[in-house]
Parts: C-alpha cells; structure tokens; sequence
C-alpha cells in the first residue's frame, strides 16, 4: 500500500518535472522549434529513436538479437556471471556453489522444476539441464534494463515473457496479458530497485520470504525503512552500492565480506575490492561525534547495529517451512491450506507449514565470511539434530570476524534416509511425478535426483535444517540504530555472543564476590567500631 | 580554659577534596551502573556521565599535583612508620576509653601516620590503578595502533578497574567514618569545611597558632 502511494506519488513528480523540462526545452529551441524531442538527461541514448527497435518483436530472443547489433559484448559479458551460469566455485572451501548444485530450506532445489525456477534466470528458454550456455540471443537484456515495469518473466514459462494471453495458475482465472516488447525495449535504461527486486525481492517463492531484509517494500522505502534507498532522499539503486562493471554484479552472498579495513574507495584504486561494504564508503571511522563507536566497530559489523530489525516494511519474511507436514488433504479430499487471521497462508498441502514473522530481531554470530555449505552429494553424518545447509566460519580470535546479523531459517525437508544425503524433489510443473501435483514425495524425488544424476534409494524421511543469511538492508537511519543498552545488558541481543567482554553484561563472579564482601566487612568494621565507641561514651 | 586554632587546610586544598569526593562518589555510582550492579541512569547516559566526570576528575589532579608541588605540600605524604603501632592501638583501645589521640596536628604534619599511609596508598596505588585501566578503557579502539592488541584484554583492563573500585568503595566507607575519629567526633569535618582545626593550648607549639580566650 505504501509503495504504491510512493510510486504514485514519483510518477507525478516525474511527469511534472518532464513538463517544466519540456517547456524549458521549448523556450531554449524556439529558432527550430517543433520537431525535436526534450533532451534526455539521464542517458546519451534514447532507445526509442533506433531504428533497429523500431518494429514489433515476437519474443525475447528477438529483442537481444537487436540489443548485440550496437552492445557487442554485453551478452558474453553476462555468460561470465553467476547470474547467466548459476554456478560459482568458492575459491577459499573449493565447493561448487550456485542455483545449479545448490538446496536451500525454501523450495530446496531447482533441478528438475527448470520452467519454473528460471523465470529468474538472466536469460530465455533454460527448460531443462541440456540448456545451451553459449547461447548469446539467450541473454535477457529487458529483465534487467526495463525501466517501464511492465516486463514481467512468469514461472512456468523458462525464463520467456509471456507471448500471448495466458492464465497462470491454470484455473486460477488470472489472466497475464502478453507484455509489448517493442515499448519495454525503447524504454530501458539503467537497472533499479524494480528490476533487482523482480527476482531478489520475491527470493523463496513469495515476496519476502527468502531474505528478510529484501521484500517489494523496498521499491519504494522510506527513509526509516532504509536510510540509502529512501524514494524521496537519497534514493540509492541496487547498483549505487553494488557497483557493476562488465555486467558482473559484486558484492556474492556466496563469499561475503565480513570485515573491510580499508577505509573509504577513491579513484584510481586498482585491487578488486567488494564496492558493496558500508566502509567503502563511510570508511572505518565513521562515527565523528559518538568517537566510542569507532571503537565498536573492530568487532561489531555496522549492520549489527544499524539494522534492528529485518522484514520491517510491512512484508513478513519466512522463519520457517517445515516440508515434513505437506501433503494433508481437508474433509473434501483436495490439498489443505490453512491461513492466519490476515489473511496468509501458513500452511499449504503442497508445501507444509509456514512460520512467517514481520519485524523480526535478527540472531548474531561471529562472522568471518566463511561459508560451507551441505551439498546434495554430502553424506549426513546423524540427522537427529539439526543439519546446518550452511554453516558461517568465524570466532572471537581469527582476526577476521565480526558479530553479524542473520536471519537464520530454519525447517526440516527430505532426505533419502539410506544414502543419507539431502534430496532434490521435483515439485513445480505439469508432470506425473510433480509433487505440488500429485503429492507423491518417493517420485517426486526419484525424479528430481535423476536430473542430478544422483541415486535415490528409495526411501526418504526429514531432517531438521538451519540456514544463515546475512542481513545488510533495510538500513535504518542512526536515530533508529540499535541502542547500547540493548546489547550491554545481561539478558540483551548480544547474550549468547561469546570471546568478547561486554559491559554490564560480562562480570566476574568472583571478582564481584571479593569487591562486595570486602565493603561489607569495611562497612561492618566501622558499624561495630563505632558502636561501640557510643556504648563506652555512655558507661563513662 | 583555652583553646587554640590552626588553618591546617588551605582554600585549593579544601575545593580539590570536596570536589574529589564527590566526583570519587558519582563515579563509583555511574561505574558500578555500567558494571551492572543496578540501574539507575540507564547504561548509555551512565557511560556518558562516567566519562565526563573521569576527565573532570583528571583535570582536577592535575591541578592538584601542581599544587602540591608548587606549595611543598607533598610532603605532608612521605610516609613514615613512625607512631603507626600507637595509631593502631589508638584505634583498637584507646579512643573507647578516651585516651589522649597520640597525634598532635601542626601544619607541618597535619595527616596522622595512618592517614599519610593511606591516602598515599590512595594516591600511588589506588589512583593509577583507576586511571590506567580507564583510560585502557576509553581508548580501547586505539589499542592496534599502539600496538598493545597482543597483551592486553579489555576483560582483564575491566577486572582491574572494577577491583580499583572496590578498593576505592572500601577506602571512602572507612574514611567516612574515620572522619569521626578525631579529637571529637566533629573535628575532622569541620577541619576540612572551614580549614581549621582546634587544638588544645598545649600542643599549639607550632606556627599558624592563633589564640583565642574561652
């Protein structure tokens, strides 16, 4: 509700600063007045007037075609990313990372639910795993560049806009009308918070669920919501922080940053470092008036403290999905869904039970950027407790760690209890074996580690697992930072952190034994001493 | 009967102590909140009042050192075990049956054995014990650059502030009350608010007497 009036009220803006250009522009050109347009001063190039954009395009593919006529390089560019191969090697744990090989505890894996997975895919028509990497027409330019909010990538459709009219969910009533891919690709421009957030906003299946600090409130934020990307302040883009260069988008959940040193970036410098750290540009000192917070800042990350909360714009994110409990039907035989008084689900018979939270105080851990995480392939040691997908590195005296913010999401999926490995369900699409289908967990599964080319025994049961992830949106301005009594308490946000000593939380027991009982006696020696001084003034 | 008067305690000296025992007081109020032993303040402001009054407090003695070195009032804290063991039994013994205080205040000497001892104790052990682990404290993001990283833990640094401030807690309740163990009862607060001390015609060998008729 919010960001809509926000962006209702940006459009106006926009439109109204267009027609004071307009007029402007009009004024300045009247020798030869008429003919030519406004100057646009956020690009050198308006799309609109090339000629190669100029007629209707039937699908994506088409669109890149003309895109690779004047942007030569662009779309081998992106083949060199993560966001093209879904697949990243981990140069400190030599683990093969990325959507490819990957589970999470949300919707676990993407192999065999390729069309619908892919709709966040930088490219078109990755269907299943024999998609064609080298592919350049592939590329999707719009999904990143589309400025006009109108090209949306549908599940279901590998990666592809919609084409023609088409009801998604079938049987759902709703109507998803073809988008006009001769206007998106006049109209593109530089990415923003709307185009990331088509794909990082929605992270899990659902607004929100995923990361915590990155929901569709952040299209629009306020200033107490995050203090960079504010709509009517600062109004940082994804790539204000994220600083791209050759289409290779820095700052990797997969190998983060946990401690940056080195101050504030200037031009010029020439060593790769992550542009995406608060110190890059607020350096390691940034506290001018409040100096003992610098002093924080060797072992506490600025989001600790500068994030209070996560899910803060009225978008709750999911703590927990526990897949075990799928699969009930109601009184009427169809798949169950149960939904809280708002109005959300919070359990599904396709996927099990939810908790979701608005608001929610992260949880903190020594940090060093390390992550490891549980493969499909990795044998369970036991799957009494809790299997970590992934597991951060980090502790009080390595030198490189800091107390971070997470959400950590927690559940329980499935695993094949003989092979004691985690599994790869096939849930989404129209097929015999889907589970959101049939409800079938054995041939969901057979089929999803198939297309792994992993065996499956057969037999399957659930294990409970955790997941970290490390907060940095949804930055708060200083007024709303986390107060220090917060974590100086004995019983605040920091109580379990240990390996550093905290005032008012931290005290030797001992010590506190020894001072008290020595003032106790002082003050009883005096107490006596001077009794009886009374006592003998009176006999005399 | 007579009786003398001697201005033992000199303006400075008397504003150096209040002021000392007040900030000494607020200190150990502030402090032991940061600690953790009660709230009161609130931990943020706690912290804020702390550091305030701990660099008023620094300002104070330096004044005061310069004073003491300027005036040769040092002197008055080189110790001496000379007439301790009669302090001491003063104490135990004598003040509950009214014996004569062994020590005769002049303005030469005008802290008894015991009290030299121990506000040099306060002074040389006490003091730099509080001042060097709080300012360890304070500038704890400046230990790299110093390059004490390596041997120092601000647990241990805490540790020893806390013990100096029980130390300093045990000092101020049995100072307080020995305040009371004067020649009277009254003597030594009045002393240190007015600057004079009365003492008995007899004993006024020393210079800075003035006589007055009873």
């Amino acid at each position: 509700m919010k960001a809509d009036r926000f962006r209702g009220r940006l459009t106006a803006l926009m439109l109204g600063g267009l027609g004071v250009i307009g007029i402007g522009v009009g004024h300045a050109s009247m020798p030869d007045s008429g003919s030519t347009p406004p100057v646009k001063l956020n690009t050198t190039a308006d799309h609109a007037r090339f000629k190669e954009l100029q007629r209707e395009f039937k699908s994506g593919p088409e669109v890149t075609k003309a895109c690779l006529i004047c942007h030569t390089e662009a779309a081998r560019q992106v083949h060199r990313t993560k966001h093209w191969t879904w697949e990243f090697v981990n140069p400190d744990t030599g683990q093969r990372l990325g959507k490819k090989t990957l589970v999470n505890n949300y919707c676990v894996s993407i192999r065999a639910n390729y069309p619908f997975c892919t709709a966040c895919h930088v490219g078109y028509g990755w269907q299943d795993k024999d998609f064609d990497f080298t592919s350049e027409q592939n590329v999707d330019c719009l999904v990143c560049h589309d400025t006009t909010g109108d090209y949306r990538k549908q599940p279901g459709l590998s990666g592809h806009p919609a084409s023609e009219e088409r009801e998604i969910p079938k049987g759902s009533g709703n109507i998803v009308k073809p988008v006009d891919l001769r206007k998106v690709a006049q109209k593109v421009g530089k990415t923003s918070r709307d185009t990331c957030g088509a794909c990082h906003f929605f992270g899990g299946g659902g607004d929100g669920v995923k990361h915590g600090d990155l929901d569709s409130s952040l299209s629009a934020p306020d200033k107490p919501l995050d203090v960079h990307m504010d709509a009517t302040g600062a109004d940082f883009t994804c790539a204000t922080c994220h600083a791209t260069s050759s289409h290779d988008i820095p700052g990797s959940r997969y190998t983060p940053t946990a401690m940056d040193k080195k101050g504030a970036m200037v031009r010029g410098q020439t060593d790769k470092r992550n542009p995406a750290t608060c110190q890059s540009c607020h350096g390691v000192t940034p506290h001018k008036v409040q100096a003992r917070l610098n002093a924080h800042a060797r072992k506490i990350a600025c989001q600790t403290c500068h994030i209070p909360a996560m899910a803060r714009g009225g978008v709750p994110t999911k703590m927990s999905w526990d897949w075990s409990t799928a699969g009930k039907r109601g009184p009427d035989g169809k798949p169950l869904v149960v939904k809280d008084e708002k109005g959300r689900v919070i359990y599904d018979a396709k996927k099990g039970d939810f908790v979701i939270a608005e608001n929610v105080m992260p949880e903190y851990a020594w940090f060093n950027g390390h992550v490891t995480y549980t493969l499909v392939g990795d044998k369970l040691e036991r799957t009494d407790g809790v299997i970590g997908i992934n597991r951060i590195g980090g502790s009080p005296t390595d030198g490189k760690s800091r107390i971070w913010p997470f959400k950590v999401s927690r559940g329980a999926q499935p695993y094949d209890s003989v092979n004691m490995n985690l599994v790869t369900p096939h849930t989404a699409g129209d097929t015999p074996t889907a589970y959101w289908k049939h409800l079938d967990w054995a041939e969901a599964i057979e089929t999803g580690m198939e297309d792994f080319g992993l065996p499956f025994s057969g037999k399957f049961d659930f294990v409970q697992t955790e997941m970290y992830w490390p907060l940095s949106h949804m930055v708060a301005p200083k007024e709303k930072a986390v107060g220090c009594a917060e974590c100086h308490s004995r019983d605040g946000r920091l109580k379990d952190i240990k390996g550093v000593y905290l005032p008012r939380r931290d005290a030797a027991p001992w010590l506190d034994l020894l001072g008290w009982s020595a003032a106790a006696l002082a003050l009883l020696g005096v107490l006596l001493h001077g009794g009886l001084r009374i006592v003998r003034g009176w006999r005399e | 009967m007579t009786a003398n008067r001697i201005y033992i305690f000199k303006r400075f000296e008397r504003f150096w102590h209040w002021a000392q025992a007040a900030l000494i007081m607020f200190l150990l109020l502030t402090g032991f909140e940061v600690h953790g032993s009660y709230r009161l303040f609130g931990f943020e402001k706690a912290v804020a009042y702390h550091t305030i009054a701990a660099w008023t407090l620094v300002g104070l003695w330096v004044f005061a050192i310069f004073w003491h070195l300027t005036t040769g009032e040092w002197k008055q804290y080189v110790p001496t075990m000379q007439k301790v063991d009669a302090m001491i039994r003063y104490y135990l013994t004598g003040i509950f049956s009214n014996a004569p205080h062994p020590f005769r205040v002049t303005t030469l000497k005008k802290h008894n054995p015991l009290q030299r001892l121990a506000y040099l104790g306060v002074m040389l052990f006490i003091g730099p014990l509080t001042w060097i682990t709080g300012w360890f404290y304070i500038f704890y993001d400046q230990w790299a650059d110093w390059g004490a990283d390596g041997f120092l833990s601000l647990e241990w640094v805490a540790y020893l502030h806390t013990a100096a401030a029980f130390l300093m807690l045990v000092f101020l309740i049995v100072h307080v009350y020995l305040i009371t163990a004067g020649h009277t009862p009254a003597a030594h607060l009045k002393a240190m608010i007015t600057g004079w001390e009365e003492v008995q015609a007899d004993e006024s060998a020393a210079a800075g007497i003035e006589q007055r008729g009873a």
